[in-house]
């Protein structure tokens, strides 16, 4: 059996206080992990090339033709800012699903509401979900989509988004907020130094077999 | 604050410590691995030149895009055999134990886990597939996860979550003839809104939920998720002990030796008894505090489906399907486009839609029990001509136990299809799939757009009993309608 080796000593991730761009709105309530990538799509053993499987049957007919969707629009080209509505991202915690945007082009989401699992797998990828009022986010849509040169800002830190001369309050997650603003969204190094506290925790827990825990690597 | 329940006692057994981004460190007591979101994670952790961290805490099986037809190696679609094969190779490297289809012991994750006894009460179980909450039936604490964090679980045995708030839902009363845990859940969904737990961890209660054996206890908590809650659990009690005993994990130590395989718990007889305060520790006190608590009168749920193309929009059989200008105004737009995909009309019942398919399968309801009472229905009948019918068991041991009882006769007399254990339809990775715009009644969890394997198909959730019915008919139907209900 192989040793745990921890990463304690591994470089923080990134910091993400600010994310800026063009924007691109896509409308609608409960859209799910379906509709933003396919299962069939999933084939896969790595995250590679999935961007172009983005929302891929809102976008293509049973004949590949191309149907009337916000990706597919060449004046969304190189936006990177995604507008959405209210319970984005529900349905299966695959995270082919951020990685699709991601891959896309996308590095940030701003939203009415997201699902739990969805903004989790974006926080992994340092992607902000980023909430407002549904009257803020609804104007923001129509403006992007007004405005598909105009620079959408978003500050992190401050609970900002910004485009022309409005300034809308939002909010990021606490935790996630933390996270990405002090760049510790990376839980696999933080947990890893933590490894001497872990086997005390797995120790002192009826069902777990003394066997089932490494030994100490000291 | 919740206070006192299962969720904060489990919880707190398992926290490690506090981390900087305001999360917990939880340490992972069981940790399940399948085929689609796993090698991502493995391939991240070789990136990071890093190992396992407790192999024998983990557990493999493949589901989401094995054949339940014909299963010679290498499987004729070749994306599904590149996943099997780097399935096997990571588990077999790491020394994870891996129910493959050559063990007798494969099965959908959220069906060998608890068959296996490997699900116990009072674990912190993780998944990377959002249905983990199944495992809750049991009074574990468990929630699916991200790639991201599969691999967390795997370098260090642990997963960085806040504590969230907990919503019990008492459901009171008595459950009328033909009504299921299945139509429990769907009400609970109906009137709470897909995004309604957001934020929660439900606790399932009540006489209603007491009364329900293992099987329907995780239908409920499998589609915590569709109602927005990545947990739900129901408290342990003597059902939940009587179905451990039987489980590998407990068998007493000669029945072991004697099967010559299993042999984890062969060197300790008392476990049980071992473990058993433990469990008791770890239920809900009486003075517990929730967050907020939900009463739903069980005795006044009907047989219910779904009318559109969220978990959340349900009727009873007898309701009228609602117009949208009366649902809250964020609800409007969906329904609306849901109505249109459906081709449903508003006021109109769904008792008698048409369908072409019966998917009586997935991790919600395809176990011993689900098909023991769709059999008993079946059973004497035949399958509607214009009905494609099929029947995919839960897990090899399901089947096995189902053949054992001449359960696959009485479905392929009826006319169903028998087939191999996997997800199958519940998601069309495989060959399983709608066509056109066919319409299913599905034993399932979800009815997206898309969901079933063709995104004009039409799909709706119901008990597997309804199922049944629905097969038989040809439209769906009120199971109470039909003679001889068949209760098992
Ligand atoms: S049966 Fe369906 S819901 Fe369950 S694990 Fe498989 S794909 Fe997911």
């Amino acid at each position: 059996m192989s040793s745990p080796e921890f990463s304690a000593g591994e470089a923080p991730a990134e910091k993400v206080t600010e994310v800026s761009g063009t924007g691109i709105p896509v409308r609608g309530n409960d859209i799910d992990t379906d509709q933003i990538i396919p299962a069939r799509f999933m084939k896969v053993v790595t995250f590679d090339g999935l961007g172009q499987f983005s929302f891929f049957d809102q976008r293509f007919d049973d004949e590949d033709n191309e149907k009337d969707h916000p990706f597919n629009e060449e004046k969304y080209r190189g936006a990177n800012v995604l507008v959405v509505n209210a319970n984005f991202g529900c349905g299966s915690s695959r995270e082919h699903a951020p990685q699709a945007l991601m891959r896309w082009g996308i590095d940030a989401v701003v939203g009415e509401s997201f699902a739990e699992i969805f903004a989790g797998n974006c926080l992994a990828l340092g992607i902000p979900t980023v909430t407002a009022d549904q009257a803020d986010i609804e104007a923001l849509q129509d403006y992007v989509e007004a405005n598909p040169d105009a620079e959408v800002d978003i500050d992190v830190a401050a609970e900002t988004v910004t485009y022309g001369d409005t300034e809308i309050d939002a909010t990021v997650h606490d935790a996630q907020r933390k996270a990405l603003v002090e760049g510790v969204w990376d839980t696999t190094a933080l947990m890893g130094a933590n490894a001497g506290a872990v086997r005390e925790t797995a120790r002192s827990l009826p069902y777990v077999p003394a066997e089932h825990i490494p030994e100490d690597e000291a | 604050m919740s206070e006192g329940t299962l969720y904060d006692k489990v919880w707190d057994r398992h926290k490690v410590t506090a981390l900087p981004t305001g999360q917990d460190q939880l340490f992972v007591g069981l940790h399940l691995v399948h085929e689609v979101t796993s090698p991502q994670a493995f391939g991240m952790l070789k990136e990071r030149e890093q190992g396992v961290a407790f192999p024998e805490r983990t557990h493999a099986t493949v589901d989401h895009i094995v054949p339940t037809g014909n299963r010679d190696r290498p499987y004729r679609d070749d994306a599904a055999e590149n996943m099997m094969a780097e399935l096997e190779e990571n588990v077999r490297g790491s020394g994870i134990d891996f129910s493959d289809p050559d063990s007798g012991d494969q099965g959908i994750v959220h069906v060998i886990g608890p068959e296996q006894g490997l699900t116990q009460p009072g674990m912190t179980i993780v998944c990377g597939d959002s249905h983990t909450s199944t495992h809750g039936a049991f009074g574990a604490l468990a929630f699916g996860i991200g790639t991201s964090q599969i691999r967390d679980v795997l370098a260090t045995g642990c997963v960085a979550m806040e504590k969230q708030k907990v919503r019990k839902i008492e459901v009171t009363g008595e459950l009328g003839e033909g009504v299921t845990a299945k139509d429990v859940i769907l009400t609970i969904i109906g009137k709470l809104g897909t995004d309604g737990g957001v934020g929660y961890v439900y606790e399932y209660a009540g006489e209603a939920i007491e009364d329900l054996g293992m099987e329907g206890r995780m239908s409920i908590c499998n589609m915590s998720i569709e109602g927005g809650a990545r947990a739900g659990y129901v408290n342990p009690d003597e059902t939940t002990y009587e179905w451990l005993k039987g489980t590998d994990a407990f068998e007493d130590s000669e029945a072991q030796s004697a099967s010559g395989s299993r042999t984890e718990s062969g060197d300790d007889p008392e476990k049980f008894e071992r473990l058993k305060p433990y469990w008791e520790s770890i239920a809900t006190d009486d003075d517990a505090e929730y967050d907020d608590v939900v009463t739903v009168d069980g005795s006044a749920i009907e047989p219910t489906v779904t009318w559109g193309t969220t978990p959340g929009q349900t009727a009873g059989i007898t309701e009228p399907i609602p117009d949208p200008d009366d649902l809250p105004e964020e609800d409007r737009d969906t329904a609306r486009r849901a109505q249109k995909h459906m081709r449903v009309e508003p006021g109109d019942t769904m008792e008698g839609y048409d369908i072409d398919v019966a998917f009586l399968g997935s991790c919600t309801n395809a176990r011993l029990k689900d098909l023991r009472e769709a059999a008993a229905f079946v059973e004497g009948r035949e399958v509607d001509d214009d009905v494609r019918a099929m029947v995919v068991p839960g897990s090899q041991r399901v089947r096995d136990a189902a053949e054992a009882e001449g359960l696959d006769e009485v479905f392929k007399e009826a006319g169903f299809d028998w087939r191999e254990p996997g997800c199958s339809m519940c998601l069309g990775m495989n060959d399983d799939q709608l066509e056109g715009d066919e319409a299913s009644a599905s034993s399932s969890n979800r009815n997206f757009v898309g969901r079933q394997g063709s995104k004009d198909g039409r799909t709706v959730l119901m008990s597997p009993i309804m199922v049944a019915a629905a097969a038989v008919t040809g439209e769906v139907t009120d199971v109470r309608e039909m003679e001889e209900v068949a209760t098992v």
